[in-house]
Order: C-alpha cells, then sequence, then structure tokens
C-alpha cells in the first residue's frame, strides 16, 4: 500500500527520534565503560589518572559495601513488590464491586502515585515518622506504647512501607484495569455450579490477571532497582539503607571516584537488562496481537 | 459491568472501600489540614483533625522565605517545555510507525522502550561532565532536554497505540480522494488523534514534574524545581511540620488535579499498551 515516496517520508519522520535516542544511549554508556577501565578522580590532582584494567570492577565487587548493597535492593524490591501486588489484587477486587461513590474512592486510592517522590519521603518521614512529634508516635503514646525510632530502627522497613504507599495506586489501577475484562459469565456459571469464592478467586480470577500482575512486577522492578530520592531525604544512605543505585551515586558524585562508581554502573546496567529483557519479551508479543 | 447485588451488599462494599480509600488518602489530607495549622497546633498532642484556628501564615513565610514561585516556574519550565519538545519529536515517528510500518517497526519500539530501562545512575557521571563541559549544569535548558529524552520511549509508546486505533481506510479515502501527504496529516490525522496526543502530554507532564534523579542531581540554585524545593527542607531547623506540609501542598495540588484528569491513560502510558 505504502508507496515508495511515503516510505521515504517516513523514514524521515522517525529519524530525529531514533538519532536522539541513539546518542542518549550510545554516548553515556561509552564514557561510562571508558571511565569504568580507568582511575580517575576530579577533585584528587594528586592521583594520576591512567589504566585500570578490571580493577574497578574487583574492588566494587570484592568492597565491603558491596553484598549489603545487594542485599538492601533485594530486600526493598521484593518488600514492595509483595506488599503492592497482594494489596493491589485485594484492592482491585473490591473497587470492582458496586458502590456508591467509586469514581470518587478510585481517585483517593490514585492520588499517591501524584505525589512527587521528595514530598512523599518528607512528610513520612517527619509528620508521621518522627519518634517526637510523629502521627505514629501520638498513636504509640495513646495506646501506652514507647513511640518507635522508625527510620534509625527499622530503616529498611520503613522505606519499603513509604515506596509501597507510593507504587500500590499503580498496582491497584493496573490490576482493575485487568479485572474489569474478565467476563462476568464466567463466574456466574462457576457460583451456579456452585464453586465457592475461594475457588472463584484460584481458577478463574487469579489466572486472568497473571499477566497483569507479571506486567505490574516487571515495569515496578524497573523503577523500584533506581529509587533515589526516598533515600535520599530519609536516611542518605544509613542505617544500611543503601542500594546499589545509592552505593554507586556515593561513590560517583560523594567521594568522586568515578572510575569505581562506573564499574558499579555497568553492574547496575546489566542487572537492570536482565529484567528489562522478560519485560520486552511480553510488550513485544503484545505488539503482534 | 452492573451486576445485581442486594442493597445491603451494596452498603457493605461501599463502607468498606470508603474507608481503604480514604486510609490510603490520609497522607495527603493529614498534609493539607496540617499546613493551615500554626507550628503549635501542627505537633499538638492529641493531634488536631478539624478544629484548630486555621491559618494561611505558612503558605506566606514559605513563599517569602524561599521563593515557592520560582521553583514552582522552573518546575513549569522544565516538565513542559520538555513534555512539548518531547511530543513535537515523536508525533512524526508514531505516525511513521502507526501508519507506513515496516519489517523493522517492531525493532524499533522495543529498542526504543529498552532505552528506558537504563539506569539512571550507570550514566550519572557522563551527563554530569557533558553538563559542566557544556555548562549546562544548574540549567533550564539542559533539564529540559534530559527529561525529555528519558520520557521520550513513553511518548512515542502512547502515540503510537493512540495513532494505530485510527483506521487505516479514512486514509486510504482521503488518498483516493487525491489528498496530499500533509493535507491527510493537517486535515484528517490531526484532528483524530488530537485526545491521544493531549493525553500523552497530560501523563508525561506529570512525570517530568515528579522527576527527582536527575532534578536533584543536575540542579543546585537557579533551575532548582519543586523537587529540589522540598528536598531542602529535609534538614530542619526548630518547629517545622506546617510550613512542610504548606511547601508539599503547594507542590503537589497542580499535580493531584491534573492526575485526576489522566487516570485513565496512567495505565495505558505506563504498561506501554500492553494493559489497556
Amino acid at each position: 500500500m505504502a508507496t515508495q515516496h511515503s516510505r521515504s517520508a517516513a523514514r524521515l519522520m522517525m529519524a530525529p527520534a531514533v538519532v536522539l535516542l541513539l546518542g542518549w544511549m550510545l554516548v553515556p554508556l561509552i564514557m561510562t565503560l571508558y571511565f569504568s577501565f580507568r582511575n580517575y578522580f576530579p577533585l584528587r590532582p594528586d592521583r594520576v589518572p591512567g589504566w585500570a584494567g578490571f580493577d574497578n570492577y574487583v574492588r566494587f565487587f570484592t568492597s565491603s559495601a558491596f553484598w549489603p548493597s545487594v542485599q538492601t535492593t533485594l530486600v526493598i524490591v521484593g518488600g514492595v513488590l509483595v506488599i503492592t501486588v497482594v494489596l493491589g489484587i485485594l484492592l482491585a477486587m473490591l473497587l470492582d464491586q458496586p458502590m456508591w461513590g467509586q469514581g470518587v474512592v478510585r481517585i483517593l486510592v490514585i492520588a499517591p502515585f501524584f505525589v512527587m517522590p521528595t514530598v512523599s519521603a518528607l512528610v513520612w518521614k517527619n509528620m508521621f515518622m518522627d519518634p517526637v512529634n510523629g502521627l505514629l508516635a501520638h498513636l504509640w503514646r495513646f495506646f501506652g506504647a514507647e513511640p518507635v525510632s522508625w527510620l534509625s530502627e527499622v530503616p529498611t522497613a520503613s522505606i519499603v512501607m513509604i515506596v509501597s504507599w507510593q507504587w500500590l495506586p499503580f498496582a491497584t489501577l493496573i490490576l482493575l484495569t485487568a479485572i474489569q475484562s474478565l467476563d462476568s459469565e464466567q463466574l456466574e456459571a462457576a457460583a451456579m455450579d456452585g464453586a465457592p469464592k475461594l475457588k472463584q478467586f484460584w481458577y478463574i480470577i487469579l489466572p486472568h490477571l497473571s499477566r497483569a500482575i507479571t506486567i505490574v512486577i516487571l515495569i515496578q522492578t524497573i523503577f523500584l532497582l533506581s529509587i533515589f530520592a526516598e533515600i535520599f531525604v530519609t536516611t542518605g544512605g544509613a542505617f544500611g539503607t543503601r542500594t546499589l543505585t545509592y552505593l554507586i551515586f556515593q561513590r560517583v558524585l560523594e567521594s568522586q571516584n568515578v572510575g569505581l562508581g562506573s564499574a558499579g554502573g555497568v553492574y547496575a546496567i546489566i542487572l537492570a537488562n536482565i529484567v528489562a529483557i522478560f519485560l520486552m519479551r511480553i510488550v513485544g508479543k503484545n505488539l503482534d496481537a | 459491568m452492573a451486576r445485581a447485588v442486594t442493597p445491603q451488599r451494596k452498603l457493605v462494599n461501599t463502607g468498606v472501600a470508603w474507608a481503604v480509600g480514604l486510609l490510603i488518602f490520609f497522607p495527603i489530607l493529614w498534609t493539607i489540614l496540617t499546613s493551615f495549622k500554626t507550628e503549635a497546633q501542627a505537633i499538638n498532642d492529641p493531634p488536631l483533625f478539624l478544629f484548630f484556628d486555621w491559618t494561611l501564615e505558612n503558605y506566606t513565610i514559605v513563599q517569602e522565605r524561599s521563593n515557592y514561585m520560582r521553583f514552582l516556574w522552573n518546575s513549569v519550565i522544565i516538565a513542559g517545555g520538555s513534555t512539548i519538545l518531547g511530543i513535537l519529536i515523536a508525533v512524526p515517528a508514531a505516525w511513521s510507525m502507526a501508519f507506513v510500518p515496516s519489517r523493522r517497526t517492531k525493532d524499533i519500539l522495543l529498542w526504543m522502550l529498552s532505552t528506558k530501562m537504563l539506569p539512571a545512575v550507570g550514566v550519572l557521571y557522563p551527563i554530569y561532565l557533558l553538563f559542566i563541559q557544556l555548562g549546562l549544569l544548574d540549567s533550564r535548558a539542559g533539564l529540559v532536554v534530559v527529561l525529555m529524552l528519558i520520557n521520550l520511549p513513553i511518548i512515542v509508546w502512547m502515540l503510537y497505540t493512540y495513532f494505530r486505533e485510527i483506521p487505516g481506510e479514512i486514509l486510504e479515502a482521503a488518498r483516493m480522494d487525491g489528498a496530499e501527504l500533509r493535507q491527510e496529516i493537517l486535515y484528517i490525522l490531526t484532528p483524530m488523534a488530537i485526545p491521544g496526543i493531549a493525553s500523552t502530554l497530560l501523563l508525561n507532564f506529570i512525570l517530568a514534574w515528579n522527576e527527582a534523579f536527575w532534578t536533584l542531581n543536575l540542579t543546585a540554585v537557579d533551575a532548582a524545581p519543586l523537587t529540589a524545593f522540598i528536598a531542602s527542607y529535609s534538614s530542619p531547623e526548630g518547629l517545622f511540620f506546617a510550613k512542610l506540609s504548606a511547601a508539599s501542598t503547594m507542590a503537589i495540588a497542580p499535580i493531584l488535579i491534573l492526575g485526576w484528569f489522566s487516570q485513565k491513560q496512567l495505565v495505558r502510558g505506563l504498561t506501554f499498551g500492553a494493559v489497556k
């Protein structure tokens, strides 16, 4: 159908976006790769820059901060995923029920997603988790308990809590969209055959949601692997809340050890790509349909 | 779909759903309420919910002390500029992929998506260095470009999924009537594409407004948007809950309102069309 003329026009129209993204991907990537093989301390004139071979990779990997940061990353990503997916399924099923004021409830539930990360982190840190004046401290004292110093006693769990609050709306909204596409006749038939609610959920609703759940998990993982502001303004990476992203940020910008940080960056890129491959497969399959 | 349920059942649903909804919304509500209290009332034990002396003083103090308007303006320029620039670049690309698809279209789309997966921290120093070299550090222009680039894949994808829903027969009919490419785009596609473009605009404005990695790392004073403005409250002096609340409310209010309009597009935009 398309003529030669329209084909070349189409190529021309695509060019700006393709060229820009290609540059955005390749230029910094090549620079990061280059730095990762160098000894490079921009703020330390006494240290001579030079080739480092794989030293940076080995040192980043074997440094005492590496494995704890991987562990923290996994705990935060895993914790948030479990909380948002489980609560998201429950919430989506609740919101799918007939009720009055459904639209308003939907907005209330989605609202946290629109709050900028620095705001939600600071509001939780101060107005809820502050051990003296926070609302949770008031609540604890009301029940005669000793207020908890959330961000220093259970820092990782607190960050999981804050991030889950931000991402629950996303999971809920996507799962709700998926539930609404479920053929209700199927459930009615099952109910008529006397299938208990739990079985209906297990054998009809959950399989129907499986694709949406996979997408939620993959997309959230990509965003969660690089959460930054939530740690930056709450603990600043202290108390064992240093994720891989935060560790690299500290190496590169705080201690200006660019070579070491860049090697860490390459690890982060590889990690993200492993997740990305799975996501692309699902999205790619959808394109053919 | 309307399922028949008893009024009692519906009443219970309503009660539970509203309770859960309010619980999730509560931190935002509490922030808004606290912004109208005095600092002493903000930390009162027991907490004050509605019966306190409502005041606007925090809003004036925040504006006077830290010049809120300048940060707001930076946010508007950066989020708006990057979104508009992104749309201008993405519309032709998405149009050509949706209407003149080739064998490589799918690969190009997936490749574009893959650039979105690049962890920002992995390329932090190169961008930082390039910004210094080009004199872009702490400039709005620099952030407009970076935020445009990180959102460009989402913009292309969203537009592509919208454009694909425009029936191709209409185009063929127009071509048979002798319409040229320019006329085709201007008089047929544009009017049909406007709702999709508007949704894309809205969602990406929100994403750019809330972006908090590059805006925190590439700005200092001049170009700092609201994300950085709020982060400056992380090292407090004295009583500051009410002022923090006022600042937070001002930072999120515009987006909460826009977000309300964009909730349907959110699913499509953030799942790259995989869930509609």
